[in-house]
């Protein structure tokens, strides 16, 4: 064999190599979707049916029963809300830190990333009874404002990641030509940063959109997203996987779409610019 | 620009941030030492330790506790040793190179709700389930996964979803690592392994660093999966400590031992992220 040929074999074995590995780790997304179109019957059959005619019968029922398009609205707005807002607190505070750095700037940030590590159930109690005694239970605000604190510590990171590696002299030469701080942030980091931004936002609402423990524990049926809904799936041990399924696909298929137009972006973003 | 206007603009967020820790967290230590059921009102003496004394005693502590530590390093041993694996063997120019890295990714995006469903119906049951099918197929006895390994199928269900995750930052930061240096030491005689060993694995420590962090953050938090699929049964065997944390408020009202337990889950995320950040502070440039 040639150097060539050698070469072309690699590639080839490469190739496969790597089809399969995804295609196995696919896998079970890949059965969900073809499950959702079957009937009860088909669902359950050994072997398992590959050829079959679809019917779209299980997305109607699901829309029947758990009303799909309520649940999907309260994710829709839990995650996009809070995103908004944390990035209105978040970006005032990166740009301060990346631009104008003190002693402590790195401290804060450790902090930050530090209030990450406290476990969501070691104040599961208290926010479940603050939320009981100023009726915010299975509302919509309180996960909000739960959702923003949970992803500000990530965002800030994010943002002052990106904002760091911004070339300071344009900042100078802007204030050189008689620019306010605001004019700077609105008129050069901003337009500058659009990407670093999108990025940022689009990880929120992946991370609030497939949020379970406090949409689980804080919300029964009016605010209760996706995430709740497909839970109420699992208490029935009926065989009804095709409905099951047809829910899931629902409840998923909004945001691994969104992922893959995105999954560059994402992995720079969850690295914290550590990985490019 | 004056400090004063620089500390103005990072106050929102760390005043938020102090409130959303201090404000509960203090909430929690109050609790834990008083007497707290929510079946019970009206009756909030003091019992000083009795809440804590009850949470460790309890004979879901102790498999609560190691069910954490062991589904934490088992994921990140699986994710981290595959992950690096995978993506030095995927890491070269193939055919469909884009569709296999949107494949690869999706698990990542599944709901935690979802991703419990799926396995625990589709895959793993252990009549109609693919996993039960393929066993027949080979004729072997269908296992039934949640009933008799409970703790690895949920390990199983979180490593698949983050797998893919492990797998893209690591192909992304192999992307980066200098070619000529690997021909050069071709040049020399290197095996491939002495290239993986050498080169590959040194330029990935900060990654692995990276996702071991975030990684952590996520896993000792895990709950969604358990409370779908194996409802932290049988017995204990997969309950962890978020879930028997949960168990004690939510279901049995006992808001005191639940916030005892509360603190003790912080207590141990604390040990891990002492150990953690202090590692991977180093990693990441500030």
């Amino acid at each position: 064999m040639t150097l060539n040929q050698q070469r072309k074999l690699k590639t080839i074995l490469t190739g496969l190599f790597a089809w399969t590995v995804a295609l196995v780790l696919f896998f079970p997304i890949f059965w969900m979707f073809i499950t959702s179109f079957k009937t009860e019957l088909q669902a359950i059959s050994v072997p398992p049916s590959l050829f079959f005619e679809p019917t779209l019968e299980n997305f109607r029922i699901v829309q029947e029963r758990s009303d799909y398009i309520h649940h999907a609205w309260n994710s829709v707005v839990t995650s996009f809300g809070s995103t908004i807002i944390a990035l209105i607190i978040a970006i005032p505070a990166a740009y301060s830190m990346a631009f104008f750095p003190g002693k402590r700037t790195k401290d804060i940030l450790l902090w930050m990333l530090s209030t990450k590590m406290l476990p969501a159930v070691g104040v599961l109690v208290p926010i479940y009874i603050l939320c009981r005694d100023y009726g915010l239970l299975d509302s919509k605000t309180a996960l909000v404002i739960i959702f923003t604190l949970m992803n500000l510590p990530i965002i800030v990171w994010m943002l002052f990641s990106y904002f760091k590696d911004l070339p300071k002299e344009i900042l100078e030469a802007a204030r050189m030509d008689g620019a306010t701080p605001w004019d700077e942030v609105v008129k050069v980091v901003l337009p500058l940063s659009v990407g670093a931004i999108s990025s940022t936002a689009l990880l929120s609402i992946v991370l609030c959109w497939n949020e379970a423990f406090w949409s689980l524990n804080l919300t029964a049926s009016d605010a209760a997203p996706l995430t709740a809904m497909i839970a109420s799936y699992s208490s029935p041990e009926g065989l009804f996987w095709a409905k099951l399924s047809a829910a899931s696909t629902l409840a998923c298929a909004p945001i691994v779409v969104f992922g893959w137009f995105c999954q560059k972006q994402l992995v720079q973003g969850l690295t914290f610019g550590a990985v490019k | 620009m004056k400090r004063s206007i620089t500390r103005l603009l990072m106050a929102p967020s760390v005043i938020m941030l102090l409130v959303w820790m201090i404000i509960p967290l203090s909430m929690t230590i109050y609790f834990s030492t008083i007497r707290y059921n929510l079946l019970y009102p009206g009756q909030n003496n003091f019992v000083g330790w009795m809440n804590f004394e009850f949470f460790i005693t309890d004979p879901g502590f102790i498999p609560a506790v190691s069910n954490t530590l062991i589904l934490l390093l088992s994921v990140l041993i699986i994710t981290v040793v595959l992950g690096v694996m995978l993506s030095a063997l995927i890491d070269k120019p193939f055919f469909g190179q884009g569709i296999v890295r949107v494949l690869l990714i999706s698990p990542f995006f599944i709901m935690p709700t979802v991703n419990a469903l799926i396995w625990k119906n589709m895959m793993m049951n252990p009549v109609y389930g693919i996993f039960a099918w393929i066993s027949q197929s080979l004729g072997l006895q269908p296992i039934d996964w949640l009933s008799s390994y409970p703790l690895m199928s949920v390990i199983i269900m979180v490593s698949w979803q983050w797998l893919p995750f492990a797998i893209l930052v690591f192909v992304t930061a192999l992307q980066s690592q200098d070619s000529e240096q690997k021909e050069a030491a071709q040049m020399d005689g290197a095996t491939g392994w002495h290239i993986f060993r050498y080169l590959t694995i040194p330029h990935l420590a900060r990654p692995i660093a990276v996702v071991v962090m975030i990684e952590t953050i996520f896993l000792l938090a895990v709950f969604a999966e358990i409370f779908v699929s194996t409802g932290g049964g049988p017995g204990y065997d997969s309950t962890n400590l978020a879930y028997l944390i949960y168990n004690q408020a939510l279901l049995q009202y006992d808001v005191g031992v639940a916030s005892a337990g509360g603190l003790f889950a912080v207590l141990l995320a604390n040990i891990v992220a002492f150990f953690l950040i202090r590692a991977v502070g180093k990693n990441l440039t500030v």
